[in-house]
C-alpha cells in the first residue's frame, strides 16, 4: 500500500492542463516559417533535396500535406528562408490552407467547409474508429500517446472506440493500399450517419514518402473527402488533439 | 568453397558469392543450420538480368561472427521446382514461401506455400488477400473466430482466425500483407539517399532508429565510408534509447491487459520521458532525422548530455519503483506465469529471433553476435532466460531497459563533445556489380538489409527482413492449449510488427 502510495507521489501530475498554451521544445518541427526576402536567383537546392516535392518556387511554398518535417531544406537553402518553427497548430480541414507560404502567419481553418451538424452532433462528445491502411505504426504511436497520461484528450469527450457501428467518425492513417481498401471501405460504410473523415499524417493527406509506390490505391479518398487533414509525420498529440477541437467547433 | 565468409557491412563482389548447383546448395545449408549456432538470416531471389533469377542465401554464425553467403542461379522460364528445405529445416518455410509468391517457383514438399504478404508485384495475381487460404478443422465440437484486419484498438491491420474447443485455442493462424506498401520496390524507384533513408525510417515506425541504422551503414559500406566515433557512438545511444521506449510501452499495455492499472498509466507517463528525450536531441519522438548517411546530423553538445543523463537518472527511479511493485504483484504474476509458452526447441525450430528467443534461453543477439557501431566497443551479455512464456518476456524488458541505461550512460561519457564535425563525402558512385549485408539488432531483434547493386552503382535490388518476420509463428504457437482470453497478453508480450513483416 505504502508502496503504491509513493509510486502515486513520484509519478506527480503527469497530464498537461492547458492543451492550447504549450511551449514544446525548440526543436520540435512545427509550422514552417518562410521569410519574405527572396530566393537565390536560379536556385533550387531546395526543391532538389525535398523527398516528397512539398516545395514549390515563385513563391517559396511548402505543401504540409507532402512535408515529412525532415528538417533538411532549411539546412540548405543559402538565403535561409526555411526554418520549422515549434508551432503545433498545424491542421486544417481545407487541404488548400496546408500550403504554406511566406504570407501565412497561422494555419488556418475555413468555417465554411465544416458540415453544420458537426458543430450540432459532435460538438461535446465524437467516438472515432481508426483505420491505418498503409501507415508505419507511427501515426498510430502518437494516436495512441494523444489519450495517455500527458495529453488525455478524453477529457473533452473525444475518444477511440472499439467497432465502427459505435463511432462518429473514421481516422485514417497510412498511405491508402490495394491491400487494405475493401477494410477501409467496409469500416467507412459500417459507421452510422452523419459522420466524418479524418486523415492523419503525411501518408494518409498526400501518399507521405510512398507518394509514388505502385502498391497504393487512394480511390477513397476520391469518393469521400476528409474533413480535417492532420499533417506530421507523424504529427504530434498537441496537433492531433488540436485539429479535432477545432474542426468540432470547441476553440 | 561453397560458401564466401563475411562480416557485417562488408561489401563483396557478386560474383565473390560461390554460385552452385542447387543440390549442393540445399546439402550444405541444411548440413550448416543442424548447428544451433547459426541460423539463416537472409534468404531470397531477385532478377540478375531479363533470364536469370538469382538466389542467396547468408547464414550467420555467432561463435565465429561471421556470416557464410552461398548461391545458386536458376533461368526465369524454366518451371521447375526445387526441393523444399523446410521439412529439414522448419525455419525455412518463411523464406520458401516469399520467394514463392514473388517469382512463383515451387518448393516440392513444403508443407504449405501460404502467401505471405501479397505483394504488388507477386506472380500470381489471382491470389487475393480477401481468398487467404485458411486451415480448416471438420468438427461439429469445434468453433472458429475471426478477428480483423481491423481490430478493437489503435493498432495495425492483421487477421486472426482462431479454432478453439469451447475456450481454449487449438490453432491460431495469422494472415497478413494488409500495410503492404512497395518498400522493397521503393527503395529502387528513389534516386535521391534523402528519399532512401526516409523511407528506412518508416519501415517500422516503432523501430526507426534501427531500420534506419542498418540502412545507413548499408550505404557506408557500399562506399566504403568510414563514420567518425561520435557518430558511431550517437547511433548507439539513439538505438537502446530507442529500446528503453518501446520495452517501456510494452510494459504498460501488459499491465493494460491484466487490469494493473497503476503501471499502466505509470509505464506510459515514463515513455513520455525517453521519447521526449529524442524531441530535444533531434526534433522528433521517435528519432527521425537523427540517422544520416556519413554524419551525425544532431551532434551531442555537454547542455544535451547533461539533459539527457537526468532524464535517465528521473526515468530510472520512477521506473523501478514501479517495474519492481509490476513483478510482485500476484494478480499481474499470475496471468503472466505459464502462460504463452515458447519452449527453446519450438523456438530454434521456427528460427525466432531477438528478445523472444532470448526469453526461451536462445543466445542470439546481434549486438554480441556481429557488432557494429558502438556496439563492437561494448563487451555486451545478452540476458538470457529460461521459461519463455508471457512473464519471461515481461522481465526481459525489464532487465534490458536497466541494461540499456548502463550502457547510454557509458556511451555519453564517451562521448567527445569538442571533436569537430566531420562530413566524409561519397566517392562518385558506390561499389558496382557488389553485394552488401547490415545486420542490426532492434528492440524486437534482428534486423536484415542487403542489396545489390548495378554496374553504374545504383542500386539493383533491396531486401529487408524485420524480426517479425519469423516471430510471428512464434506468437501463433504461443496461444495453442492457453485460453483465448490470454490471446491478448500473449499478443502484447511480443509486440510484432505488421508493417515490418508486409513492407
Amino acid at each position: 500500500m505504502i508502496r503504491t502510495i509513493n509510486i502515486i507521489k513520484h509519478q506527480g501530475k503527469q497530464y498537461i492542463k492547458d492543451l492550447q498554451q504549450v511551449n514544446l521544445p525548440e526543436q520540435h518541427a512545427g509550422k514552417p516559417v518562410i521569410e519574405s526576402s527572396s530566393c537565390v536567383a536560379g536556385c533550387k537546392s531546395c526543391t532538389e533535396l525535398c523527398p516528397t516535392n512539398a516545395i514549390t518556387l515563385q513563391p517559396l511554398t511548402i505543401d504540409m500535406g507532402l512535408c515529412l518535417f525532415c528538417n533538411e531544406c532549411s539546412k540548405v537553402c543559402p538565403a535561409n528562408m526555411i526554418k520549422f518553427s515549434n508551432n503545433y497548430k498545424i491542421a486544417s480541414n481545407d487541404i488548400h490552407l496546408l500550403k504554406v507560404n511566406a504570407n501565412t502567419e497561422v494555419v488556418d481553418f475555413n468555417p465554411d467547409l465544416v458540415r453544420k451538424e458537426i458543430y450540432r452532433f459532435f460538438g461535446s462528445s465524437l467516438k472515432l474508429r481508426l483505420v491505418s491502411a498503409g501507415s508505419c505504426n507511427g501515426c498510430e504511436m502518437e494516436l495512441n500517446a494523444a489519450d495517455n497520461v500527458n495529453f488525455d484528450m478524453s477529457r473533452y469527450g473525444i475518444e477511440f472506440v472499439a467497432s465502427p457501428r459505435h463511432a462518429d467518425g473514421l481516422v485514417v492513417t497510412g498511405a491508402l493500399v490495394e491491400n487494405s481498401l475493401a477494410a477501409l471501405e467496409l469500416t467507412y460504410k459500417a459507421i452510422p450517419n452523419p459522420k466524418i473523415i479524418i486523415a492523419v499524417g503525411a501518408c494518409a493527406i498526400s501518399g507521405g514518402v510512398f507518394n509514388t509506390s505502385p502498391a497504393l490505391n487512394r480511390t477513397f479518398f476520391e469518393q469521400y473527402k476528409p474533413d480535417l487533414y492532420i499533417p506530421g509525420c507523424p504529427p504530434h498529440p498537441l496537433t492531433i488533439i488540436d485539429g479535432i477541437m477545432k474542426m468540432t467547433g470547441r476553440i | 568453397m561453397n560458401f564466401i565468409s563475411i562480416e557485417n557491412n562488408n561489401t563483396i563482389p557478386l560474383q565473390q558469392i560461390p554460385l552452385v548447383h542447387y543440390d549442393i546448395f540445399y546439402q550444405e545449408v541444411s548440413k550448416l543450420l543442424e548447428n544451433p549456432n547459426c541460423h539463416c538470416v537472409a534468404y531470397y531471389a531477385f532478377p540478375e538480368n531479363k533470364e536469370i533469377l538469382r538466389f542467396i542465401c547468408c547464414i550467420a554464425d555467432d561463435v565465429t561472427h561471421k556470416i557464410l553467403v552461398t548461391s545458386f542461379a536458376k533461368n526465369l522460364d524454366d518451371k521447375s521446382s526445387l526441393k523444399s528445405l523446410t521439412p529439414a529445416v522448419t525455419s525455412m518455410q518463411i523464406f520458401e514461401r516469399e520467394i514463392y509468391e514473388k517469382y512463383g517457383v515451387e518448393f516440392l514438399n513444403h508443407p504449405w506455400l501460404k502467401p505471405l504478404r501479397y505483394p504488388f508485384d507477386r506472380y500470381n495475381k489471382d491470389s487475393q488477400i480477401a481468398n487467404y487460404p485458411f486451415f480448416k478443422m471438420n468438427s461439429h465440437e469445434l468453433h472458429e473466430v475471426g478477428v480483423g484486419p481491423i481490430h478493437a484498438g489503435i493498432i495495425e491491420p492483421g487477421h486472426f482466425r482462431f479454432i478453439c474447443n469451447g475456450e481454449k485455442v487449438l490453432h491460431l493462424e495469422i494472415e497478413l500483407g494488409f500495410q503492404h506498401r512497395g518498400i522493397e520496390q521503393m527503395m529502387l524507384q528513389q534516386d535521391k539517399l534523402l528519399q532512401q533513408t526516409m523511407l528506412a525510417e518508416s519501415i517500422a515506425g516503432d523501430t526507426v532508429i534501427s531500420h534506419s541504422t542498418a540502412f545507413v551503414q548499408l550505404m557506408e559500406a557500399l562506399n566504403g565510408v568510414e563514420i567518425s566515433e561520435n557518430t558511431k557512438l550517437s547511433r548507439t545511444i539513439a538505438a537502446e534509447m530507442e529500446r528503453i521506449a518501446i520495452h517501456t510501452s510494452d510494459l504498460s499495455a501488459l499491465c493494460t491487459d491484466v487490469a494493473f492499472q497503476l503501471g499502466s498509466a505509470v509505464l506510459q507517463g515514463l515513455r513520455t520521458i525517453i521519447i521526449n528525450t529524442f524531441l530535444i536531441w533531434c526534433g522528433n519522438r521517435f528519432g527521425r532525422k537523427l540517422i544520416r548517411c556519413r554524419k551525425e546530423p544532431y551532434p551531442l553538445n555537454q547542455e544535451l548530455i547533461a539533459k539527457i543523463n537526468n532524464n535517465l537518472d528521473l526515468f530510472e527511479k520512477r521506473y523501478v519503483e514501479v517495474a519492481n511493485k509490476m513483478f510482485d504483484m500476484p494478480s499481474v504474476l499470475a496471468r503472466f506465469e505459464r502462460v504463452g509458452i515458447v519452449t527453446e526447441q519450438q523456438s530454434r525450430m521456427i528460427g525466432v529471433v531477438g528478445m523472444a528467443a532470448r526469453s526461451a534461453g536462445i543466445n542470439r543477439d546481434i549486438r554480441s553476435s556481429h557488432g557494429y557501431a558502438w556496439y563492437r566497443n561494448i563487451d555486451h551479455l545478452p540476458i538470457l532466460l529460461e521459461s519463455g512464456d508471457v512473464k519471461a518476456r515481461a522481465k526481459l524488458r525489464d532487465l534490458e531497459i536497466c541494461q540499456s541505461l548502463n550502457y547510454i550512460r557509458q556511451m555519453l561519457a564517451k562521448y567527445e563533445t569538442n571533436a569537430s564535425q566531420t562530413t566524409n563525402s561519397f566517392a562518385s558512385k558506390s561499389a558496382s556489380d557488389s553485394f552488401v549485408i547490415s545486420l542490426t539488432e532492434g528492440w524486437r531483434g534482428e534486423i536484415c538489409h542487403c542489396a545489390v547493386t548495378n554496374a553504374d552503382g545504383s542500386l539493383k535490388n533491396y531486401k529487408v527482413k524485420d524480426a517479425s518476420m519469423h516471430n510471428w509463428m512464434a506468437l501463433a504457437l504461443a496461444v495453442r492449449n492457453n485460453d483465448i482470453s490470454d490471446f491478448p497478453v500473449c499478443n502484447k508480450s511480443f509486440n510484432l510488427s505488421y508493417c515490418g513483416n508486409d513492407l
